[in-house]
């Protein structure tokens, strides 16, 4: 665990196993904390695990190793999907993530540089990752290292004013280390009223993301957000610049995961009921949980 | 010290800006000015033609522009903002708070047209409450430099200092109060003149105006001590404490709203550390406006007269 994957070829399998365990952590923390958002680290998980198991140059037990590439989660309200992706690549141990959303833990609601070793930003307020992203790219740029950084928002976010400030400034300092991902599941907290599922309609209209990101001078790529092989080919591909800044555009379902959460801008926060819980645990094939119990472990797995 | 009245002209603080990072740069490879595209205005033009490569436009987009800052500290950098108060400490303040104060990054903002002295551009750009809103972020050092000397120190400083801190500089050349031997050291209030009757507590180029205030009530028979707070946060209690002791009345000065700046932040440490009657000169709750910088002083209570007007009718009542 001490050197950077990146290199490695895909064990395509691995990848989508640990997506699932990042969705049973997601499911099991967030009951237990009864706080927490569900549906988008549910949307986030397999790109969260593509990232964390193949495409990051990172060394968990030195998480401030200077040439690292950074990840930034501007969508910071998906916290427990993070952490849950750190704790199973071993940045700390995946018992903790029993104490997300506590006081005095280092999991807070959102991300805390200042607790967690391994957090690259603070983020919380929508819009700003891209932008301390953007920073960590041209710091590499003029310090000549070799590191990416990576920043992960939502398509509701990119409704804040300062995404579109740093997508038109990326592009004029050529920061084709800068590597945007949007996990447009399509819905956000409780979005616009419409004729969409639950009578709300998507943050964008179709193609509209693209079309922006592109006009604003970055390069885009597109992929199913759920393929865990697909999205090792496009941020392979993301990762070979050609003098722009890179967003891949994730198409992905809030939700993912679990059957009866899929779809719904309800699940964007929301308390889990007991037979909910056995419900989701036995769709993410595990066991029947016992309810408030210790995480099972990298180890046990 | 010995000062004779009125005071000398001093220089613009915005082109001790520019020279002054500059020649920090010049010492330390991680400085960058990050620039609002006003950088003509605030004379990190001057920091451009020293070092071209590290000036880094960052267009008309504070948000990001704070962000991107916060960003190049986590990466060792040491990033310079230019721009206006008014755009430098309300319009990010969000990504200040979040991105900047709470996780502790080396961030140096730096802006300058403080106060009244804008260029007569009116109430967008002139910004009173910038002291009350910085100071109370945490982990955010606040500095109000008082002259072109001092304003030097304090951004010397300030590049030495590993952490978040907001120096609050000028536009206008006003009135130099420090000799070249002057030192900054930082959360250290300094007494420029000692009183029997009353002290004026001020900061900034402000303190400038109440010594002139002071000399105009010392011809008078009121001895008006003088005590100049660089450092708005953190506060020189020790030194405020003092003031309260040796006079029975406590005057703050300030070009700045009454509201939660230098007179908010007295009246905080005196009502814990010695309970004292504190009045408070600055701007009302008032809305602002342009004009020329002598009528704006007058217009707000703010120029020497003023001052010592509002002194001496608070010490004979």
């Amino acid at each position: 665990m001490t050197t950077a994957i990146g290199a490695a070829p895909p064990d395509l399998g691995h990848l989508r196993e640990m997506a699932r365990r990042i969705r049973v952590e997601v499911i099991r923390s967030v009951n237990h904390a009864r706080a927490g958002h569900i549906g988008g680290p549910l949307s986030a998980a397999d790109i969260l695990a593509v990232l964390y198991f193949h495409v990051l140059r990172i060394r968990p037990d030195h998480p401030a190793w200077p040439d690292r590439d950074r990840f930034i989660l501007s969508k910071g309200h998906s916290s427990i999907g993070l952490y849950a992706a750190m704790a199973l690549r071993g940045y700390f141990p995946v018992e903790e993530l029993l104490t997300f959303d506590a006081a005095r833990s280092r999991l807070q609601g959102h991300p805390d540089m200042t607790r967690l070793p391994g957090l690259d930003m603070s983020t919380g307020s929508l819009g700003m990752g891209i932008s301390a992203a953007m920073g960590i790219a041209l710091g590499a740029r003029l310090t000549g290292r070799d590191v990416r950084a990576f920043v992960m928002l939502g398509d509701g976010e990119c409704q804040e004013g300062e995404v579109w400030e740093a997508a038109m400034s990326a592009p004029r300092y050529g920061l084709d280390n800068l590597i945007a991902i949007v996990d447009a599941n399509r819905l956000q907290q409780y979005g616009w009223p419409g004729d969409g599922p639950d009578g709300r309609i998507p943050p964008q209209r179709e193609g509209e993301l693209a079309a922006k990101w592109a006009a604003f001078g970055w390069r885009v790529l597109e992929v199913d957000g759920h393929d865990v092989g697909e999205l090792v080919r496009i941020l392979g591909q993301a990762v070979a610049g050609d003098g722009r800044p890179c967003v891949v555009i994730a198409h992905t379902v809030k939700g993912k995961g679990v059957s009866f959460m899929e779809g719904h801008y309800f699940w964007h926060t929301r308390a889990i009921k007991p037979e909910e819980l056995s419900a989701a645990m036995a769709e993410l094939g595990e066991p029947p949980p016992d309810v408030g119990g210790p995480a099972t472990t990298e180890a046990g797995r | 010290m010995t000062l004779t009245t009125p005071l000398p002209t001093g220089r613009p603080m915005r082109e001790i800006f520019g020279e002054t990072v500059a020649e920090l740069a010049a010492e330390d490879p991680r400085i960058y000015m990050l620039d609002g595209d006003v950088g003509s205005s605030t004379r990190a033009d001057i920091f451009e033609k020293a070092h071209p490569d590290r000036y880094l436009q960052m267009g008309i987009a504070e948000q990001n522009m704070l962000g991107v800052a916060a960003g190049m500290a986590t990466m060792g950098l040491v990033p310079f903002i230019s721009t206006f108060v008014s755009f430098a400490v309300v319009r990010p303040l969000d990504q200040i708070r979040v991105l900047i104060a709470q996780p502790r990054l080396n961030v140096k903002i730096t802006p300058s047209y403080a106060g009244l002295f804008t260029g007569q551009t009116g109430m967008s750009h002139i910004i009173v409450d910038d002291l009350a809103i910085m100071r109370s972020l945490p982990n955010m050092v606040c500095v109000a430099p008082a002259d072109h000397v001092e304003a030097r120190l304090a951004l010397r400083w300030a590049a030495g200092y590993d952490g978040p801190c907001y120096v609050r500089l000028g536009r206008d050349a006003t009135a130099q109060l420090f000799d070249d031997d002057h030192r900054f050291e930082l959360g250290r209030a300094l007494w420029i003149r000692e009183g029997r009757d009353v002290t004026l507590v001020s900061t900034g180029a402000q303190t400038t105006r109440t010594v002139e205030a002071a000399e105009l009530l010392a011809a008078e028979g009121i001895s008006a001590g003088v005590l100049h707070v660089a450092t708005v946060k953190p506060l020189d209690v020790e030194a405020l404490v003092a003031a309260a002791e040796r006079t029975d009345h406590v005057v703050t000065v300030e070009e700045h709203t009454i509201l939660g700046g230098l007179g908010g932040a007295v009246a905080e440490v005196l009502s814990e550390h010695r309970p004292t009657r504190i009045h408070r000169i600055g701007l009302r709750d008032v809305d602002v406006e342009s004009g020329p910088n002598a009528e704006l002083l007058d217009l707000y209570g703010l120029s020497s007269e003023r001052v010592a007007e509002q002194v001496r009718a608070l010490v004979r009542a």
